[in-house]
């Protein structure tokens, strides 16, 4: 059996919480060919490149091998049950003009009217008020759980109000999108039969979340009610409305990256705050640092540590390689954040980091679709833990990781506290 | 405060709009203009604008306005 | 002492205790200072400047502050750090001597110096006839204070307002008297609005954008004279072609003219197209000799540039006055081989009617080009610039996330027509002729000029005539 790439070592789940010597070794090769004839990309000036390549298609339809499912093709690269179990695209597996045309349909209904996109702005309050929430209900105990008392439930709770998805059916998409996540491997783990044993099950999770959220536009149809989706299924704005499809492949996306994310950021952040006494105690001292901490927390511990549905539509000259036509092209955030030759001391924790134009949330037409919310969530929630939980101590370093590559976050983050202050 | 947009380096992405849209204004889909010089009490929305922008094309004032022997 | 020691003690003390003077106090002014500053320079540091202003950024005159969003005064510049200078502002330099190393002020105070930037940039040129541009109402735009009177009296609201010259700025006032609701008549000589800047082909689009918007787009015509009334205040403009608009505003908007006229006789080599340096900002004099002691950055500055054959590059874009401003100082205290040099890749951009219009390169440098991504119906498009067989530049409509791609390219002396896009492709990728005027002809200067090869050329001067 050949030797295992530095790419593959990193998606190994022993190495989920630090994989970070193996994208060093990554970068040694910026685009690495991978066996299986994907091309792994790994550096800042490269994969910003590709992002503003008009030949590069985000659509995984346009590529034989990843349009592939592994029933057809058991050698296929990435088995994907979310996108084996969706049938239309979504804003984020798609390229312009049916991109620019469905995001800019989708923008007002989060952002607000184009003269004042006070939306998301508005939500601080709320968000002011359920952090505190969740604080306060710490009081009297003296260990927690940072990412099921703390990271999990704010952005659940912000997302379904936003977009209008009742907070009791959380449970039910809570199951359904930790199950999806579950069987979704890249790595040399993929064959193995755990995960073989996931991927029905993964399918058909994605099929009732799928029915869930078309259920939901359903009821929203001609009912209007609060939130995004029912003004997605009801108005039409200039752009006109899209397929029922397209709709419920957005709605899924909507509630899945709506707040996934932003809790592995949230955990990621107590985390790495825990590990960096003295980061912790400058960001006690200067609560006003909190705005470029979130964007230097964002660099450090990417929400996504990497793209999948890329391939090149032409030949691609990049890096002294040539992406052949038809490639699949993965594009590693989470290693070109730790590029020393963008980042000085990429693995050194700096608030105060000049030029941090990091990549944790994409760039290019697929820049992140609520990285304003999320922002403003982590900030809010950040500064408030920072400033209000009592000598919180990390119980066991490294924590457990989830088991999904991508979406990389610990499943729990326990902490000792001394007890929570006003 | 004082603020200016290197407007070459700005790609539209209206992060800075959705963070403050008193200050930050799209005209259209992508073109952006904005006011130079808010309130000193827009400070956090501003900064909060400046840090979120992807291309970091949005520069603050370092240090404070006039200097001495400067009319205005 | 070795002689090396010697220069490095020379550049030390130079920095320490000596006099740099900045003639212009805008853009390009305020970051040389702060970057000398930044260097280490902690000699004395003069800046002179015509206006009465401190630094103010220009591009929002014509948006933002035009339409009444944005008090004029409200432009002024973020200061990226102290610059503990001595402050002359409302007063010009009227005159440079070498040899004795004086500025010469507009009040005859002579201000030494050891090393001297010229950061003059452009003023407006003004409607040719004195008499009909002294009519109230008839406006150029290129001061805060311009822009405020212009402002308050597109606010009263005139009847109609004539622009004349449709070049960026030009184009930019109309669309603000639409986005106001003011009635706007555009008379410009070329075929189209924009011409000069982005061809014929562009020049049709930006022509049926402007029309769209309810602009009356008056091309291929010029006006021959300004009409007033009896208390002086402008009324009608009549065309070429004989026919005539009533208007109470005029703005004239006929591009730029270089602030050149203090330098006569400095023996520098500074011309209609401005002052000829080096690409690391050092001038030259009139006999092609680069100087050792001035340097100049911004809109005046014409240096020669490797992508486009080395033909001296005039710009009058902002990022060319910030980062010439910055290439200069920053060799102004330092010495060979720590010379750094301002080889920019032209970037320029303008909002109107609702549409980011931005570019990359220098359009008129090609002679073809072809529309590679999106839809110009939608006008959401890229299109690209090439000269034999190589892409010089680029243009987009709201596609500005697209123009780094093809910025690559031309540093790259890429190919043209560039390899395709894989998606969302215009009906038509044929390259065509880009449609630029033949240089004769009298439309708006192009912000960013291919000025010939010699320091001190003054041929491609296009002189306007005179009533």
């Amino acid at each position: 059996m050949a030797e295992e790439t530095p790419w593959q070592q990193a998606l190994r789940s022993a190495n989920r919480a630090n994989p970070y010597p193996f994208y060093e070794e990554l970068r040694k090769t910026p685009v690495a060919r991978q066996p299986d004839g994907t091309y792994v990309v790994s550096t800042y000036r490269e994969i910003v490149t590709l992002l503003h390549d008009p030949r590069v298609s985000s659509d995984p339809r346009k590529c034989a091998a990843l349009a592939a499912t592994r029933t057809e093709n058991p050698e296929q690269p990435a088995a994907e049950p979310i996108r084996e179990a969706l049938t239309e695209p979504n804003i984020i597996t798609c390229d312009p003009p049916e991109h620019d045309r469905d995001r800019r349909a989708m923008m007002p209904h989060f952002a607000g009217p184009a003269d004042a996109p006070h939306l998301i702005s508005d939500l601080e309050p709320d968000i002011r008020r359920l952090v505190d929430g969740l604080l306060d209900d710490m009081r009297g105990k003296t260990r927690i759980d940072a990412v099921d008392d703390f990271a999990y439930p704010l952005p659940v709770t912000v997302i379904c109000k936003v977009l209008g998805v009742p907070l009791e059916d959380e449970p039910r998409f809570h199951h359904w999108i930790e199950t999806a996540l579950d069987a979704l491997d890249f790595g040399p783990e993929a064959a193995s039969e755990e995960i073989q044993s996931r991927l029905a099950g993964g399918r058909q999770a994605v099929q009732d979340f799928g029915r869930f959220a078309a259920d939901l536009l359903d009821r929203y149809a001609g009912r209007p009610g609060p939130g995004m989706l029912s003004a997605l299924v009801n108005e039409d704005g200039t752009e006109g409305r899209m397929s029922k499809g397209v709709l419920v492949s957005n709605a899924l996306l909507l509630i899945f990256a709506g707040h996934e994310t932003t809790v592995n950021l949230i955990a990621h952040s107590v985390l790495t705050l825990l590990r960096h006494p003295d980061a912790l105690e400058e960001l006690r001292r200067r609560p006003e640092l909190i705005v470029p901490a979130v964007e230097e927390l964002l660099r450090f511990e990417s929400s996504v540590q990497f793209w999948h549905t890329r391939s090149a539509l032409e030949d691609i000259d990049i890096a002294g390689t040539t992406i052949p036509k038809g490639a699949p092209i993965f594009l590693v955030y989470g290693s070109a954040n730790r590029d020393p030759q963008r980042f000085t001391d990429p693995d050194t924790l700096d608030f105060e980091r000049p030029d941090n134009q990091h990549l944790g949330f994409s760039q290019g037409i697929h820049f992140c679709f609520g990285a304003p919310l999320a922002r403003l969530e982590v900030q809010v929630a950040v500064a408030e833990f920072v400033r209000r939980v009592e000598n919180p101590r990390l119980v066991e370093d490294p924590p457990p990781y989830r088991h999904n590559q991508i979406f990389r976050g610990p499943r729990h983050v326990l902490v000792d506290i001394d007890g929570i202050r006003d | 405060m004082r603020i200016v947009v290197d407007l070459n380096r700005c790609q539209g992405y209206a992060q800075c709009v959705y963070l403050a849209h008193e200050v930050f204004r799209l005209n259209g889909q992508e073109a952006l203009t904005y006011e130079p010089n808010p309130d000193d009490e827009r400070r956090l929305q501003v900064e909060r604008a400046a840090a979120a922008c992807p291309v970091q094309a949005i520069a603050l004032d370092r240090v404070d306005g006039t200097e001495r022997g400067e009319a205005s | 002492m070795t002689l090396r020691a010697t220069v490095a003690e020379l550049v030390r003390e130079f920095r320490a205790s000596g006099r740099i003077v900045i003639v212009g106090a805008s853009l390009a002014g305020l970051r040389a200072a702060e970057t000398l500053r930044e260097e280490g320079f902690t000699g004395s540091l003069t800046i002179i400047g015509d206006e009465p202003y401190e630094p103010y950024d220009r591009p929002p005159l014509s948006k933002q502050v035009l339409k009444g969003w944005v008090p004029a005064d409200h432009t002024k510049l973020p200061r990226m750090r102290d610059v503990d200078a001595d402050w002359r502002l409302g007063v010009a330099a009227v005159g440079l001597d070498r040899a004795t190393k004086q500025v010469r002020l507009a009040n005859g105070e002579q201000v030494p110096y050891d090393r001297l930037l010229i950061a003059t940039g452009t003023r407006a040129r003004q409607w040719p006839n004195p008499d009909e541009a002294a009519l109230q109402g008839v406006h150029t735009i290129r001061s805060r204070d311009d822009a405020a009177q212009l402002q308050k009296e597109l606010a009263e609201p005139p009847s109609r307002v004539v622009v004349i010259g449709a070049g960026f700025i030009g184009s930019e006032v109309a669309s603000v008297c639409r986005e106001l609701d003011l009635p706007v008549t555009v008379v410009e000589r070329g075929s189209a609005p924009l011409v000069g800047a982005l061809g014929g082909v562009i020049g049709e689009i930006a022509a049926q954008l402007q029309r769209d918007h309810g602009v009356d787009l008056r091309c291929g015509l010029g006006v021959s004279s300004l009409e007033g009334d009896s208390g002086g205040h402008v009324r009608r403009a009549h065309l070429s072609d004989g026919s005539a608009v009533d208007a109470d505003v005029v703005v004239a908007s006929l591009g730029s003219i270089r602030n050149v006229e203090w330098l006569e006789g400095s023996g520098l080599a500074a011309g209609f197209w401005g002052v000829g340096c080096d690409a690391g900002g050092r001038a030259f004099d009139i006999n092609g000799v680069v100087t050792d002691s001035v340097f100049v950055a911004g809109d005046v500055a014409r240096a020669p540039h490797v992508l486009y054959e080395y033909q001296f590059l005039a710009m009058e874009h902002w990022d060319n006055a910030v980062l010439g401003a910055q290439a200069a100082a920053h060799n102004m205290v330092n010495l060979e081989p720590h010379y750094r040099p301002h080889l920019l890749l032209p970037g320029f951009w303008s909002g109107q009617f609702g549409v980011n219009i931005k570019s990359v390169g220098v359009p008129p440098f090609g002679d073809e080009i072809v529309f590679t991504q999106g839809s110009v119906e939608e006008r959401h498009f890229a299109a690209a610039y090439g000269r034999r067989g190589r892409i010089v530049a680029a243009v987009a409509f709201d596609h500005g996330k697209w123009l780094e791609y093809y910025g690559r390219l031309i540093e790259r002396s890429g190919p043209f027509p560039p390899p395709p896009p894989g998606w969302d492709h215009p009906p038509d990728t044929k390259p065509v002729p880009a449609e630029f005027p033949d240089p004769r002809v009298p439309t708006a200067v192009p912000d960013v000029v291919l000025t010939g090869h010699a320091p001190s050329e003054r041929t491609a001067a296009f002189r306007p005539r005179r009533h």
